[in-house]
């Protein structure tokens, strides 16, 4: 496998994809819903998060209507818009976080926040914060050509890259398209559905994987459904980063008034991780 | 030009599109190949236009409300009896079509979202009659004020999910619905019942419902020898106006009023579903149009006495055409509409849904500013079976009914 990524790289997802390709290793990336329980313990869990040796970090801001998720997440962005979680307040949160990690951060949303808050000052104001990538569950490459004002500043790219998704109901042509315009890494949805813990993983997978991988060089990260130590290590075998997030988001639920949040997370994600490195 | 949108791509101007997961795509591409193959098809829609004569009751009658206009004391009143279809709405004639294209894709489950229960029934009597599988997904809020409209759906074999989260209402029964079809995309069929969501559906819902209109273009054409100066119907999602207004957009003299939810009132504070009464543009499920959010970009909390118009967002093409100027939009609050409620079934021996009042209570106000030569045309939507019980213990609705006998 090539990374297109030069390893110099200035955006901390090209280079942590770089370390890991250096290192023969699978990444883990880990979700968690901003904001829930607050976003001022936010912070602590991202860092948590690290110290457990997750590679990547995905922020969910929450929105009103999920409908890209499940009930663990859906509950979770409702939890953290009641406890007063916004767009503004989850970039300074990232803000704050870039006084003590570097771990990449990709925030994880739904058009309207960003819409509302404006898509090219939203583009600005993130990267300036530190986010390092922008994954946009309802907004597919086309129309995000087709709508002035969502067309990006090329000249800026590689400041905040725009995360692309690939479905099992993706066709070929569509996925040499959306894979051509790629940033960062790929995303691939592990099965068709909501967001969320499954019992098994979908049989095609790697098959999957492989066929992404055949016409594209970027990374590849899995997602959507795998939330126990053997689902990640049977996903790294074909992935270059495992997402786990529901199984998170649900630890943090049921813990949320643990005076000790940090450390449940951390001890509950280190098996995950350690499954895969 | 206003009736060739909207473009490939579903964008009606800057409103529209495919605003869906990446899962959806492929299949609404599908989706819209199968439609525009449908929609060419002689054998297809003659098969549609014979369900609909003999088993929905089209072409349904244009009838002069000679009491209200009286009344009323202007114009000429002229209600398009869409009430009087089978299942007591206009969403039967979508319905219908998109089970005839949900046969054609040989998908054998259906799902719907349900706001009212109308297109739930609609849905659900397609199901039946076509012997496929029938879920629909409906707010918890709404199945209690809906109650006759469950029953109904049940007895016709669908299965009624109820949704909990958020407000209970037709938004989160969407995003329910969205979650189903983008878990079952292979198996299922998605028979959205507004004028909205991603394209191809606020397109293939209006051109289902383009028969309102055409029938009424050419009944009024038959019966008055002209035009009506005025059409009016309500707008919740938008399907039965677009459906009565789209034949008419060419016909410049013909004015068009969509008449909104305005609930409690729209002033500061007060909760509504009028999404052109302090709505922004912005993105939800799947279309880009006016919606009522804050500054931050969460959807509000909508409220209307009518389920089916209690929505945050209103369908892509009405955005486009009020900016062209072509549609203006109003609103009637709930108390309007209660009292129009009224005066049509004291006056014309006719319940109508309370939806449709919202539409019947615009009429209300224009009709006496307006000559006696004049014509406003109301699109009748649907009738009021569902709404009785709701009626019936509105505390907003007791002194009211007794100020209208005592007027009558």
């Amino acid at each position: 496998m090539t990374l297109s990524a030069p390893a110099t790289s200035a955006n901390r997802i090209d280079a942590a994809f770089a370390r890991l390709r250096a290192a023969g290793r699978c990444g883990f990336m880990a979700y968690l819903a901003a904001g829930d329980p607050d976003l001022e313990r936010t912070a602590g869990l991202v860092l948590a998060l690290e110290r457990a040796g997750v590679d990547f970090v995905e922020l969910g801001v929450p929105f009103s209507d999920p409908l890209a998720d499940g009930i663990v997440n859906q509950l979770a962005a409702a939890r953290a818009l009641r406890a007063g979680a916004t767009l503004p307040g989850v970039l300074a949160c990232v803000r704050a976080l870039r006084q003590q990690t570097q771990v990449p951060l990709v925030l994880y949303t739904y058009m309207n926040p960003v819409y509302a808050y404006g898509f090219e000052r939203f583009e600005r104001d993130a990267a300036g914060a530190g986010v390092d990538g922008l994954l946009l569950l309802d907004l597919p490459p086309d129309e995000a050509a087709r709508n002035a004002e969502l067309r990006r500043d090329h000249a800026d790219n590689g400041a905040m890259k725009m995360i692309r998704l690939i479905a099992p109901t993706t066709p070929p042509a569509r996925l040499r398209d959306i894979a051509a315009a790629g940033e960062g890494f790929l995303y691939y949805v592990s099965r068709e559905g909501v967001t969320g813990e499954r019992q098994e993983l979908s049989a095609s997978l790697a098959a999957q994987v492989a066929a992404i991988r055949a016409v594209s060089a970027l990374p590849v990260a899995v997602g959507f459904g795998i939330s126990t130590p053997e689902q990640a290590a049977a996903v790294a075998r074909s992935a270059d980063a495992v997402v786990v997030g529901s199984a998170i988001v649900r630890q943090i639920g049921e813990h949320g008034a643990d005076p000790d949040l940090p450390g449940v997370i951390e001890r509950f994600v280190r098996p995950l991780v350690d499954a895969i490195h | 030009m206003q009736t060739t949108l909207p473009d490939a791509h579903g964008h009606f101007g800057p409103y529209g599109g495919m605003f869906v997961p990446e899962t959806l795509m492929a299949p609404l591409r599908e989706l819209t190949d199968e439609y525009e193959k449908a929609r060419a098809d002689a054998a297809f829609q003659e098969e549609l236009r014979l369900l609909l004569r003999d088993f929905a009751g089209r072409p349904t009658p244009l009838y002069f409300a000679e009491r209200l206009t009286q009344h009323w004391g202007g114009a000429k009143i002229y209600l398009k009896r869409e009430d009087l279809l089978h299942t007591g709405a206009h969403k039967i004639n979508n319905a219908l079509g998109q089970i005839l294209l949900a046969r054609r894709m040989g998908k054998k489950r259906v799902i719907a979202e349900t706001g009212a229960g109308q297109h739930g029934v609609a849905t659900a009597t397609a199901a039946a009659r076509f012997g496929c599988e029938c879920v629909v997904y409906m707010g918890a809020v709404d199945m209690a004020r809906q109650a006759l409209n469950v029953a109904r759906m049940k007895f016709l074999g669908a299965e009624v999910v109820p949704v909990t989260a958020g407000a209970a209402t037709l938004k989160e029964a969407i995003n329910e619905a969205m979650r189903d079809w983008v878990t079952n995309v292979r198996s299922t069929y998605y028979i959205l019942g507004s004028a909205l969501g991603s394209h191809p559906y606020p397109m293939m819902v209006r051109d289902f419902h383009r028969v309102i209109g055409v029938e009424a273009r050419a009944q009024m054409l038959e019966r008055a020898g002209r035009l009506p100066d005025y059409l009016v119907a309500c707008v919740g999602g938008g399907s039965n106006a677009i459906g009565l207004f789209h034949p008419f957009l060419e016909d410049a003299d013909v004015k068009m009023i969509g008449v909104e939810a305005g609930g409690e009132g729209v002033t500061t504070g007060l909760k509504h579903a009028a999404r052109f009464q302090g709505g922004r543009l912005g993105v939800l499920q799947g279309t880009k149009t006016f919606l009522l959010a804050d500054a931050d970009g969460q959807i509000l909390l909508t409220h209307s006495i009518s389920a089916g118009l209690d929505y945050a967002a209103v369908g892509p093409e009405h955005a486009f055409l009020r900016d062209q100027g072509r549609i203006a939009f109003d609103y009637a609050t709930d108390d309007e509409a209660l009292a129009a409620f009224h005066e049509l079934a004291a006056l014309e021996g006719i319940i109508p849904a309370l939806e449709t009042a919202h539409a019947v209570a615009h009429a209300r106000k224009l009709a006496p500013k307006l000559g006696k030569e004049e014509i406003i045309l109301v699109n009748l939507s649907g009738r009021g079976d569902k709404d009785v019980q709701q009626v019936a213990e509105s505390p907003a609705d007791t002194g009211k009914l007794k100020a209208q006998s005592s007027k009558l």
